[in-house]
């Protein structure tokens, strides 16, 4: 089998048995693949982090190694408070995301509920809009002149700060993450073998014992994974705290710093150090906790879950407790939505009136951050499938001499907060002119599509990967022991079955680079350059600007809930697709 | 240990539409050792859940002692139950799974511990107690879930095929150890299986199971010589079959087969029924014709050790006639005439 794999059509059988691999003609198109998308990830990812990881670690003015930055930045107030803001804020977006989808999981995992089906799909809902675009509409509704304090005020003559500094962030970040919880929980939950719960039971446990002894302690890998991936996206999230105007936390000040100082001022490095090893670190507690922890206990003669029906008087607080925590969750959606049809909300429970006309300012004033979007996401996604394509088939069908590195460096970028990106990216490209123009690289627009690229690669890479495992090795063969050499394989049998896949990939990176921001924001020179995420930003700044950023946070909502779901019926449709054909 | 027979009453239950117990009865005594024995699907497992508490509600009543269980929660009912699967705790040691149940039932530490060593000690294992689950091999892993069952003390063991996880061997040693164990505690004890050697080595007396029906109560040697149906006579151990008639003159009474051969039936054996059971031990083979011979031709062979297994083909219906074995014997080869002699005092008539 493998022999035959590796040779490259009839003529070429005589020397692909005496020669290796690596030097067989046709193949040699995939090396040079290979290479090209290596430098490419060397150029555009592990260069400008470690431009920042190095100037972290240098004299501004010699160039020295020094640990001088680091004790400068310990060493003032407001960085110490930021660090520790950002710690906190993190800390308890984790126990508020988890007090938002634990019941969600467990009482629609663990009973008979209608609805069960509605909530683990709402409950993806926040994840399809950037949480920044969520974060002003949530001012209007919890925040101190918001719906909820002013109708608590008139009813009570109470208020909660719900919104207030750090509150804000953690109300607005938990909302948005919660998903990653619920997702990872749910299948945990759902994976726990009905005979364990059961065995307990047979030994008097039952309730909440039952839950805190058994339960959850089965399901503490997934909640960990979920938990872990929720802290470090809101350690390293820069639109919301900015958009909520909560300065003194990590990221928001890195981007300050470099912005208004330049970027020879070494703080936004040192934060950008601090970010990405604060990511590795969770990511790497995570895993410790997990190793070992391998729980997936569904067994022989077990049986999945079992579920409970609900007594009514359970079933009325069940019903209670997911409509109240629904209403949260999709508080910001509703609250853009009023924004954008209103014409004046402030000091009232609800907008005084409605009105298209920010669907009209929004146009006129966004068609070019709408046209840059689509541009940028557009060439980012284009790319990411390209080179994700090239990646997972030179991993899993060649033995190119450090495809495995290929893979792993493409994947890192998961690990790279936006921030730090953009950091690197500003660090590295000003010196470098654009050819013919010759305007410094940083500020061209091509750089931000690039970012965007780098950003969305790991979920295209993955998605491809998934597909090209769908494609079974015996069609290659065929058609290779039928003639074809390796390149026209590929073209003609191996991207046609991965249709599907790198579609599905096209489309959720196009869709989340849309409304990315982080890196953008520090990437953007001029509003002529500026996307639609930024453009919302910008709109945000000004009360007056507020109806038509909400006007274009529904548009970014739209885009991105029409890929996701675009995606989720590709990939539905391209698993029938291929179902039907192996019954033939 | 108190000791609390089992008293199934009318029982049936239903998966929504589907009915899967039909009306089942039983009466299982204090310190028995009792099997329920059936094909797959035929609601052993339903059964058993049923008197430990879990799937839905039964009709009928469920009683251990004197106290009918149903409708009552699991966790309440105290009994016993090993789980096919183990169902270990793989987060918890093997200290904590077995402590488990005494915690539940907030005994102090001081007293959970002897126990504990004490149920490990019974099994064989207590050199283990600070493994974890995934570090333990099947058939310690069943003895475990075996010592977390017994050390709560419940009034009756209910164990759901809980040696079908282990290879062979150890399978035969386990149902040893499992028996010396339930003699030794004398607690009431059901045990599942669709193996019928497994039921016949271990129980006092089993209930053969299928559709949700029982088929016969009884030892295992009433069942198997006395089968009061063809469905338990073809599922313990191997049963040929021929259709024909009883005839009766006077007192003599022969069984007269669809082929027309005669087998005279010995005095006082029941006389109705359509079927003959015919044991292979029960049929010799021999060369020439006489009483009671039915002819056919042998058609396959097969040397197990001790005996040599025939399948002969008599008018069209293929039996089986086991014929023991011993050094320097004769084979009959395939496709030689043989005749059939039976032994109709250990046969049956349905
Ligand atoms: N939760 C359930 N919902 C619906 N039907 C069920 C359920 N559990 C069992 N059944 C059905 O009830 C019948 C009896 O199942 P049961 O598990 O008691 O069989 P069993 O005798 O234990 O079989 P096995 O030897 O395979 O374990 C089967 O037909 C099965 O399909
Ligand atoms: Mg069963």
């Amino acid at each position: 089998m493998s022999s035959s794999s590796s040779s490259s059509g009839a003529q070429a059988a005589g020397l692909s048995d005496r020669v290796p691999n690596w030097l067989v003609p046709n193949l040699s198109g995939l090396h040079i693949a290979a290479v090209l998308i290596a430098l490419l990830l060397i150029g555009l990812l592990l260069v400008p982090v470690a431009q920042v990881m190095i100037v972290a670690f240098q004299d501004p003015a010699t160039g020295a190694a020094t640990l001088q930055n680091f004790v400068d930045f310990f060493g003032t107030s407001l960085f110490r408070e930021s660090f520790w803001n950002s710690f906190y804020v993190s800390a308890m977006s984790v126990v508020v995301a988890t007090a938002i989808a634990l019941p969600l999981a467990y009482i629609t995992t663990r009973f008979h509920f209608s609805g069960s089906i509605l909530i683990q799909s709402l409950g993806f809902i926040p994840l399809i809009m950037p949480p920044f675009v969520g974060a002003v509409a949530m001012q209007l509704i919890f925040g101190r002149n918001g719906t909820v304090n002013l109708l608590l005020r008139d009813w009570f003559g109470i208020s909660i700060p719900f919104m207030e500094g750090l509150n804000g962030v953690i109300l607005v970040q938990s909302i948005h993450y919660f998903p990653f919880i619920l997702i990872n929980l749910s299948a945990s939950l759902r994976n726990i073998d009905r005979s364990m719960e059961e065995a307990a039971q047979n030994l008097g446990s039952h309730g909440m014992r039952l839950f805190r002894r058994i339960v959850f302690p089965l399901a503490m890998p997934g909640y960990i994974a979920g938990a872990a991936l929720v802290f470090i996206k809101v350690f390293d999230d820069l639109g919301t705290p900015l958009l909520l105007n909560v300065n003194n936390m990590l990221a928001p000040q890195a981007f300050l710093r470099i912005s208004s100082i330049g970027i020879s001022d070494p703080m936004g490095y040192v934060i950008s150090v601090i970010l990405v090893v604060f990511s590795i670190l969770s990511l790497w507690a995570s895993f410790l906790f997990m190793r070992g922890k391998d729980y997936a206990t569904v067994q022989k003669g077990g049986g999945g879950m079992a579920k409970r029906s609900l007594k009514p008087l359970e079933k009325t607080l069940a019903y209670g407790t997911v409509i109240l925590i629904l209403l949260v969750v999709l508080s910001p959606h509703l609250g853009l939505l009023l924004l954008s049809f209103g014409t004046i909300w402030s000091f009232a429970p609800l907008p005084d009136g409605y009105t298209l006309q920010n669907y009209i300012t929004m146009w006129e004033g966004s068609k070019t951050f709408i046209l840059n979007t689509v541009l940028y996401a557009g060439i980012a996604a284009t790319l990411d499938v390209i080179i994700g394509t090239a990646i997972a088939y030179i991993v899993l069908r060649t033995g190119i001499f450090g495809r495995k590195a290929l893979d792993y460096l493409a994947t890192a970028a998961l690990a790279v907060p936006g921030v730090v990106l953009g950091i690197g990216y500003l660090r590295t490209f000003h010196q470098i002119d654009v050819p013919f123009t010759g305007e410094p690289m940083a500020s061209w627009w091509v750089i931000i599509a690039l970012a965007l690229m780098i950003r969305r690669l790991p979920y295209a890479l993955r998605a491809c990967t998934a597909a090209l495992q769908q494609v079974s090795l015996a069609l290659e063969e065929a058609a290779e022991s039928l003639g074809a050499t390796k390149r026209r394989t590929i073209q003609k049998v191996v991207i046609p079955l991965m249709t599907g896949g790198i579609l599905a990939g096209f489309v959720t990176s196009f869709a989340t680079a849309a409304v990315e921001l982080s890196a953008t924001i520090m990437l953007v020179s001029s509003n002529n350059d500026a996307p639609l995420a930024y453009g919302i930003y910008l709109f945000m700044q000004t009360p007056s600007g507020r109806g038509a950023g909400a006007a274009l946070g529904i548009v970014a909502v739209i885009v991105v809930a029409i890929g996701t779901i675009a995606s989720q019926i590709i990939i539905e449709r391209d698993k029938k697709l291929k179902a039907s054909g192996d019954a033939h | 240990m108190t000791k609390a027979g089992i008293k199934i009453e009318d029982v049936h239950l239903s998966f929504g539409e589907t009915e899967v117990l039909k009306g089942v009865n039983l009466d299982i005594k204090p310190g028995e050792f009792f099997a329920f024995l059936g094909p797959s699907g035929s609601g052993k497992s339903t059964l058993l859940r049923a008197i430990a508490g879990f799937g839905p509600d039964p009709r009928g009543r469920i009683l251990i002692g004197d106290r009918n269980v149903v409708g009552q929660s699991p966790w309440k009912r105290n009994v016993g139950m090993v789980f096919q699967s183990y169902a270990l705790w793989p987060h918890m040691s093997v200290r904590d799974n077995v402590g488990f149940g005494l915690k539940e039932r907030k005994l102090p530490n001081a007293q959970i511990r002897p126990k504990v060593d004490a149920a490990l000690d019974l099994v064989g294992l207590a050199h283990l107690a600070d493994r974890m689950p995934n570090q333990l091999s099947g058939g310690q892993q069943q003895r475990i879930a075996l010592a977390r069952t017994i050390v709560v003390e419940p009034e009756v063991l209910l164990l759901d095929e809980p040696l079908s996880n282990l290879d062979a061997s150890l399978r035969v040693q386990m149902r040893r150890e499992l028996l010396n164990l339930q003699r030794k505690l004398g607690l009431t004890t059901i045990f599942v299986t669709h193996d019928q050697e497994e039921a016949n080595t271990t129980s006092d007396r089993m209930a053969v199971l299928d559709g949700g029906v029982i088929q016969q109560i009884g030892t295992p040697q009433e069942l198997y010589d006395t089968p009061a149906n063809l469905f338990v006579a073809n599922f313990l151990g191997t049963a040929n079959i021929l259709k024909g008639r009883v005839e009766a003159d006077g007192t003599a009474a022969r069984f007269v087969t669809e082929t027309g051969d005669h087998l005279s039936l010995p005095a006082g054996m029941r006389s109705s029924g359509s079927n003959i059971v015919l044991r292979p031990q029960n049929i010799t083979l021999l060369r020439e014709e006489g009483p009671n011979t039915l002819t056919g031709t042998i058609s396959h062979k097969e040397f197990l050790g001790s005996q040599i297994r025939y399948l002969v083909n008599a008018g069209g219906t293929e039996m089986v006639v086991d014929q023991s074995h011993s050094a320097g014997l004769d084979w009959f080869e395939t496709g030689t005439q043989v005749f059939l002699q039976t032994n109709t005092s250990s046969a049956i008539v349905l």
